[in-house]
């Protein structure tokens, strides 16, 4: 089972980021003084290290999180974390999350989140007790990671088309598209234009605001 | 400095807020509608549309722009509450044998409680009007389903209401509504076989949402997540009328908390509401004519706040029945597996009930029987609240997807004086004022009805080869959070609060919108018969307009 980009697309269209595949590498990154004069934080700004750090462990925990038959991974996990963190407020907690998990494992295991084997990743998650915490935005180290990290990697999943369908749902709540499928016996084997009826919605959006602007 | 009224509000929420807004009382204003849900929105629409100066106070804020935010945190496990209930604001008080979760039972804000409602919209029956005539319980409504058949026309076309004459229980139309009827799902086609087999007719749903562009919204599109947020606009909302009746020259103040009613020196007239904004001032809103719209407890909250020396028990109130007779529909569900593909949680909406029993008199309680098509746990919440991940998880939300089936229905409750609101003078809100005290107990007629529609529902299911594996009934029921009867509809002052056209007996330029002058609540939801309501209020309140 392979995840794609446009399941990414397709979820960051349901939170109302559309046209989320125009990435910039070094989202993640501080501004620098012009950047932040212009408003623009981010984006063209720093040298990609950091950015590139919350990638990989994103990445690296989504390997563990997601089914081990997973394929598409890193792409699908870039794709989303970049867009979701034009939200400023999510872009912030999810680096520090991210980089509070990557020194954890430094301290405890010796390497970085994304250099260790899937099972010591698994293992830390589960020592630092992030399998039982609840999800709170700004709670204990292990409540954060687990709203930031695992609960945002999971989201992205199973509210995608491709990671519902290996439930049994190809339009699982949270996006455009049920209004056919309800009616349908089985899964459509053909899941073409379910990307396509993604962005209609969000372009429906836009369009019906700007007709109650009137 | 910030005041008490914006410290409960997250950072995202005041960012949100324009940095000036004016929220002092308008100047003249022929009319003051208090609450901008559904029957304030439709009044206040109506009566701008018809040239009077109309202004709105609204306690809660506006949810401006999209809906993702309340999308998000509706689906993830963390956040907070998507219309901002619960806080300090919003403090009540339960008693009686049953608690009422009162701030799961509403919203506050521009579009009142449908910012979270479900939006199934279906008219009373006949026999609504007249329980007291034909079975001797509850009581006789003082105007008749024909007085309000032209209203429920209107109504329908007011929030769009997707349906399809194919109900042969539903009483006498017409017209076809505005727009076609969703059609059945896959679920409805299992249970289809079933109710063939059984001799129970299956038919559409009324809904309050597109099924085609409506009214410059989008169709549905298949969210799946209506209660308590549509991201695309298509599940009605009384924002649409709010929007309407700002367009029309209307005046709307949000968050501006109405905390009394003052009346002339005859005790005949209301001349002002007092009402408090963010900023903590309290200003005072004069207005020929008033019309509560906040919904059936604020509405004896607030009548009740507003006692005088001549009206010690609180205005409106010479009866003494403000606040009685508090009325809610009771919820019995069941559900369980089938060893096929039910393709539930696509939508989060019915496409199929059968109100065949509805009428029945014995029991003589309303009750209607509802498909779910949300049965069972959806895979993208069930992830969140897990506490493993990896092929574990996967193994989890597969064996817990996929095969679910259940049905819902809603029983009616009779009215009983013994079960009220009223204010609690111990506890107070942040601004000091006694909060909505609840009381409310469910009586053994209405479980003996939950009974039953359990034992419809079981004999569905078990047709069909269910494993029944869940029930709600008389021993877990609770409210489908509408509250009626607390201001009742009738000719006589003594046993009634206002009356056939919902002014109030005591005070001449007084009026309430809203389910609380409901003598009966039937078992259909209310906000069609609320919006019916408004419609025909507002012509009444125009006559009396100056001018
Ligand atoms: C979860 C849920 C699902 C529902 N599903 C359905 C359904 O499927 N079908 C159906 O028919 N109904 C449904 N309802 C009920 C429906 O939402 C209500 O019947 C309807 O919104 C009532 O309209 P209203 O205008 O009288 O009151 P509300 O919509 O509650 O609006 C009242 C407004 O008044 C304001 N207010 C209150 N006090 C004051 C004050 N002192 N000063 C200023 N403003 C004040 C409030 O802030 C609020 O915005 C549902 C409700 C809930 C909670
Ligand atoms: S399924 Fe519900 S939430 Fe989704 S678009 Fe339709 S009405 Fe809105």
């Amino acid at each position: 089972m392979r995840l794609t980009r446009r399941d990414a697309i397709a979820v960051l269209a349901g939170l109302g980021v559309v046209g989320g595949g125009a990435v910039a590498v070094d989202q993640f990154d501080p501004p620098t003084a012009e950047t932040a004069e212009t408003g623009e934080t981010g984006d063209g700004g720093g040298d990609g290290a950091l950015s590139a750090t919350v990638t990989a462990t994103m990445t690296a925990a989504a390997a563990v999180v997601y089914p081990s038959q997973t394929e598409g991974v890193a792409d699908f996990v870039e794709t989303y974390v970049v867009g979701r963190a034009r939200d400023e407020s999510r872009r912030d907690a999810m680096r520090d999350a991210a980089l509070e998990l990557d020194a954890i494992a430094r301290d405890w295991y010796g390497d970085d989140f994304a250099d260790l084997s899937a099972d010591d990743r698994d293992s830390l998650l589960r020592e630092l007790g992030v399998a039982a915490a609840d999800p709170v935005a700004d709670g204990t180290v292990s409540e954060r990671i687990r709203f930031h990290v695992v609960n945002e990697l999971l989201y992205a999943f199973y509210a995608s088309p491709t990671g519902g369908r290996l439930v049994g749902i190809e339009n699982p709540i949270g996006h455009a598209g049920g209004t056919e499928s309800y009616q349908r016996a089985t899964m459509l084997e053909d899941d073409a234009g379910r990307v396509e009826r993604a962005e209609r919605a969000g372009d429906a959006e836009d369009v019906e605001g700007s007709e109650a602007d009137e | 400095m910030s005041n008490p009224a914006e410290s409960d509000r997250t950072p995202a929420e005041i960012d949100r807020m324009p940095a000036e807004i004016d929220r002092t009382p308008v100047e003249d204003a022929d009319v003051c509608v208090v609450g901008a849900g559904p029957a304030g929105g439709i009044v206040a629409h109506r009566l701008a549309e018809s040239g009077a100066s109309v202004v709105v106070l609204e306690a809660g804020p506006r949810f401006d722009g999209d809906r993702q935010e309340q999308l998000e945190q509706h689906l993830r496990p963390g956040l907070d509450d998507p219309w901002g209930m619960g806080g300090p604001r919003d403090e009540f008080t339960s008693s009686g044998d049953s608690f009422y979760p009162l701030n799961a039972a509403r919203v506050k804000g521009v579009g009142g409680s449908t910012l979270h409602w479900q939006g199934m919209v279906m008219r009373l029956h006949e026999r609504d009007f007249e329980l007291d005539s034909r079975h001797g319980v509850g009581a006789d409504w003082p105007i008749s389903y024909d007085d309000l058949r032209p209203f429920y026309a209107e109504a329908e076309r007011e929030l769009g209401v997707a349906g399809a004459m194919d109900n042969p229980y539903a009483p006498p139309r017409e017209e076809p509504h505005p727009l076609p009827a969703f059609p059945p799902s896959h679920s409805d086609s299992i249970f289809a076989e079933a109710c063939e087999r059984l001799g129970i007719d299956m038919h559409s749903v009324p809904n309050a949402r597109n099924s085609e562009p409506y009214d410059g919204r989008s169709p549905c599109v298949g969210y799946g997540t209506c209660k308590p947020v549509c991201p695309s606009g298509a599940k009605y909302t009384a924002e649409s009328h709010v929007e309407k009746a700002e367009s029309a020259g209307a005046r709307v103040i949000d968050r501006a908390r109405v905390r009394r009613l003052e009346h002339d020196s005859t005790g005949e007239r209301v001349v002002a509401a007092t009402y408090t904004t963010p900023d903590g001032e309290t200003h005072r809103q004069t207005a020929d004519q008033f019309v509560l719209g906040c919904g059936g407890v604020e509405n004896v909250r607030l009548l009740l706040l507003s006692e005088s020396e001549q009206y010690p028990d609180g205005l409106a109130n010479s009866s003494g029945l403000v606040g009685r007779y508090l009325m809610d529909h009771l919820f019995a569900g069941m559900g369980g597996r089938l060893d096929r593909p039910t393709r539930q949680n696509h939508v989060g909406f019915n496409t199929s009930e059968t109100h065949q029993f509805y009428d029945d008199a014995e029991p003589v309680n309303g009750l209607k029987l509802e498909f779910l098509n949300y049965a069972g746990p959806s895979p993208v919440i069930g992830a969140l609240h897990a506490d493993t991940w990896g092929d574990d998880l996967l193994g989890q939300l597969k064996a817990d997807y996929g095969t679910h089936v259940a049905m819902g229905a809603l029983v009616e409750q009779l009215p009983d004086e013994d079960n009220y609101v009223t204010i609690d003078p111990e506890t107070t809100d942040d601004l000091g004022d006694p909060v909505p005290a609840v009381h409310w107990s469910i009586d053994d007629q209405t479980k003996a009805a939950l009974e039953r529609a359990n034992e419809i529902q079981r004999t569905v299911l078990e047709e069909l080869g269910v494993d029944v594996e869940w029930a709600v009934g008389p021993d877990n029921t609770g409210p489908a959070f509408h509250h009626m009867g607390t201001t009742r509809m009738g000719d006589d002052p003594e046993s009634s609060v206002v009356n056939a056209e919902c002014r109030t007996h005591d005070l001449q330029n007084l009026w309430i919108a809203g389910s609380s002058v409901f003598p009966t609540g039937g078992a259909m939801n209310p906000t069609l018969t609320i919006a019916a309501l408004a419609v025909r209020l507002s012509q009444s309140v125009k006559q009396r307009v100056r001018n």
